[in-house]
């Protein structure tokens, strides 16, 4: 990847630049290119449908790893009237990696949460490269239950390769928050709206990832465990990840296909991260739609649901 | 409506068979991994695989389980007859499946059922490393799930042995990771009932495994040096570039760090299930 651009949309992206420099050249000159214009137009939509609607499982994971792609905070700026972001987990401190507070949507009091990926290489370190330790689960389970506590809907947006693995991320108890997260966010009574926006990756993901929708972003990835570490682990050789990210099937249109999602969230030609504003437009709809279903049921029948939902996994005989 | 829903259920009683999870399998002796003593090794099986001389815990497949915890005859298998197939098409899967199924004398990598143990009825559950590291895909989720929910149906408290050695089974992609959500699902009805779970951790307990269920019992029980936490160590050690402090995620440390209750020798296991049970009224309650 050179400058942000990926090396199968190369011809793509030289053909939109020819484009925007006709364009440029009509205004300032004066000269009518609108044929040419035309011609390249019609040729960049084929060469677009061409590229992007044959990515491959590893391309798109390519994508979701966009330097460029919007983080959690990016789509809280841009979908949410306000927020008013909380910090800590009460117990030993803020973990950076995971963000939340309460968002006004349309102006309605919604909680937010998802973890957060720097935007540069000091932000990346300061938020530990959007790697959560437990105190990150356990700020985003408190905010959670404070949701319930004031019936406030919950928004969780996940962008995350995995929890941290690190030694005091095991001394203070990774895997025992994971169990508690994902258990009480089985019983909550609010709705809970969870969107894969980028990689969603093992318990990491699962721990912020229960709820009465799964919505996915076309280009985001959801498994048991990412690619590289699926690779080292049944062929001791990360440099398999490709064959593993195909094995794993996990593209948002494998994950529709076996109903583990709900809705695929288109985004934009190339990714998300090609246009911040459309790809949050698209999916603050989406929110919207499904929040309005969701606040039409009783709390009681939503968590029956819920737990119907996922007991329904994996039964195939 | 309880009964009509468990009716359903299939049992199949079948008989103990020999499991090779252990490093003990092959072999008139075997050497212990950690004070090297070469061991006779019909004693060490008779020793509840535990080296008498360091007191080193060999892992110990299902049913090996069954027959040193609960009493002898009482065990009856469910769900044997569940079996998955190869959802993702993973390349190579069924081979593993086939194999393991082979080594262990198991259809999948939990043993569920229903027994006794000093007397107490509940509703017993294994999982054996031997098959594919003891890793939990739909199978393993779907029997685990039945297990609570049977449990819950007939008030029956629930005692597992966990032991799972990547957590969740990759060759079932997402599917697996599911199953973390729908077995803590099942454990947090059978708690909302009053009714007991233990968990007993044994070597290893990693991965999904340990941050589903297996996390979540009312008393948490491991076994001596058993290795249990969330991340494998050598991808901790890869993540931090440095070495790692010995005894890393040992029971011992998960005891020092707040995550167990107690560490307990497996020659004392039963005893102190049996009062813990006997502290619990048995642990279930009176049908209602
Ligand atoms: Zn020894």
């Amino acid at each position: 990847m050179l400058n942000g651009v990926f090396e199968w949309e190369k011809p793509l992206v030289e053909l939109e630049k020819k484009i925007e420099e006709l364009r440029r050249f009509t205004k300032e000159e004066g000269i009518d290119f609108s044929a040419e214009i035309a011609t390249l137009e019609s040729r960049a939509e084929n060469l677009r449908h061409d590229i992007y609607s044959r990515l491959t499982p590893w391309q798109k994971v390519m994508i979701a790893r966009h330097p460029r792609r919007p983080t959690c905070l990016d789509y809280i700026e841009l979908i949410f009237d306000d927020f008013f972001e909380l910090h800590g987990d009460r117990t030993i401190r803020d973990d950076p990696a995971m963000v939340g507070g309460i968002a006004l949507l349309e102006g309605r009091p919604v909680t937010v949460i998802g973890p957060q990926k720097g935007k540069d290489t000091k932000d990346n370190i300061a938020r530990n490269f959007g790697l959560p330790h437990p105190e990150g689960y356990r700020k985003a389970l408190r905010l959670m239950r404070q949701a319930e506590k004031f019936h406030r809907p919950i928004i969780s947006l996940i962008d995350v390769v995995g929890a941290y693995p690190g030694i005091e991320a095991e001394q203070r108890g990774q895997g025992v928050i994971i169990a508690e997260n994902i258990r009480q966010m089985s019983f909550l009574k609010v709705p809970i709206i969870c969107v894969i926006t980028g990689e969603g990756g093992s318990g990491g993901a699962l721990a912020i990832g229960v709820g009465d929708r799964i919505l996915m972003l076309e280009n985001a990835w959801y498994s048991v465990c990412s690619p590289e570490m699926c690779a080292q682990i049944l062929w001791k050789d990360t440099k398999k990840a490709v064959e593993a990210a195909q094995s794993l099937c996990l593209t948002a249109q494998d994950l529709l296909a076996w109903k583990i999602i709900d809705e695929i969230i288109p985004e934009p030609p190339g990714g998300a991260h090609r246009d911040h504003e459309a790809m949050a437009m698209t999916l603050k709809e989406a929110l919207l739609r499904h929040l309005q279903e969701l606040e039409a049921r009783p709390a009681d029948e939503l968590v029956a649901k819920r737990l119907d939902r996922y007991r329904q996994i994996g039964v195939v005989w | 409506m309880l009964i009509v829903f468990w009716g359903k259920q299939k049992y199949v009683t079948i008989k103990p068979q020999e499991t090779s999870s252990g490093p003990v399998a092959d072999g008139l002796w075997t050497r212990c991994p950690s004070c090297s003593s070469l061991l006779y090794t019909k004693e060490l099986t008779k020793n509840l695989n535990v080296c008498n001389r360091c007191s080193y815990h060999f892992r110990m497949g299902a049913w090996d389980r069954v027959k040193h915890l609960l009493d002898s005859e009482s065990f009856q298998e469910m769900d044997r007859d569940l079996e998955g197939g190869n959802p993702l098409g993973f390349s190579g899967y069924e081979e593993k499946l086939a194999n393991s199924r082979e080594k262990t004398g198991l259809t999948e990598a939990c043993l569920t059922g229903e027994g006794r143990l000093s007397g107490y009825q509940l509703v017993f559950g294994a999982i054996d490393f031997g098959f594919i590291g003891g890793t939990m895909g739909t199978v393993v989720g779907e029997k685990v799930c039945r297990a609570f929910e049977y449990a819950l149906a007939k008030r029956l408290p629930v005692v597992m042995v966990s032991a799972g050695g990547g957590g969740a089974r990759m060759h079932e992609g997402i599917l697996s990771l599911m199953q973390m959500a729908k077995t803590s699902q099942a454990v947090e009805r059978h708690s909302q009932a009053g009714l007991l779970y233990i968990c007993v951790l044994t070597d290893p307990t990693m991965g999904g495994i340990y941050a589903s269920f297996a996390s979540l019992a009312d008393v948490i029980l491991a076994e001596p040096r058993a290795l249990i936490g969330f991340a494998g160590p050598r991808v901790v050690e890869e993540t931090i570039r440095q070495k790692l402090p010995s005894g890393f995620q040992r029971a011992e440390f998960a005891l020092n760090n707040g995550m167990v209750d107690a560490i307990i020798e497996r020659k004392e296991l039963r005893k102190v299930l049996t009062r813990l049970l006997l502290y619990h009224d048995g642990g279930g309650r009176q049908s209602c």
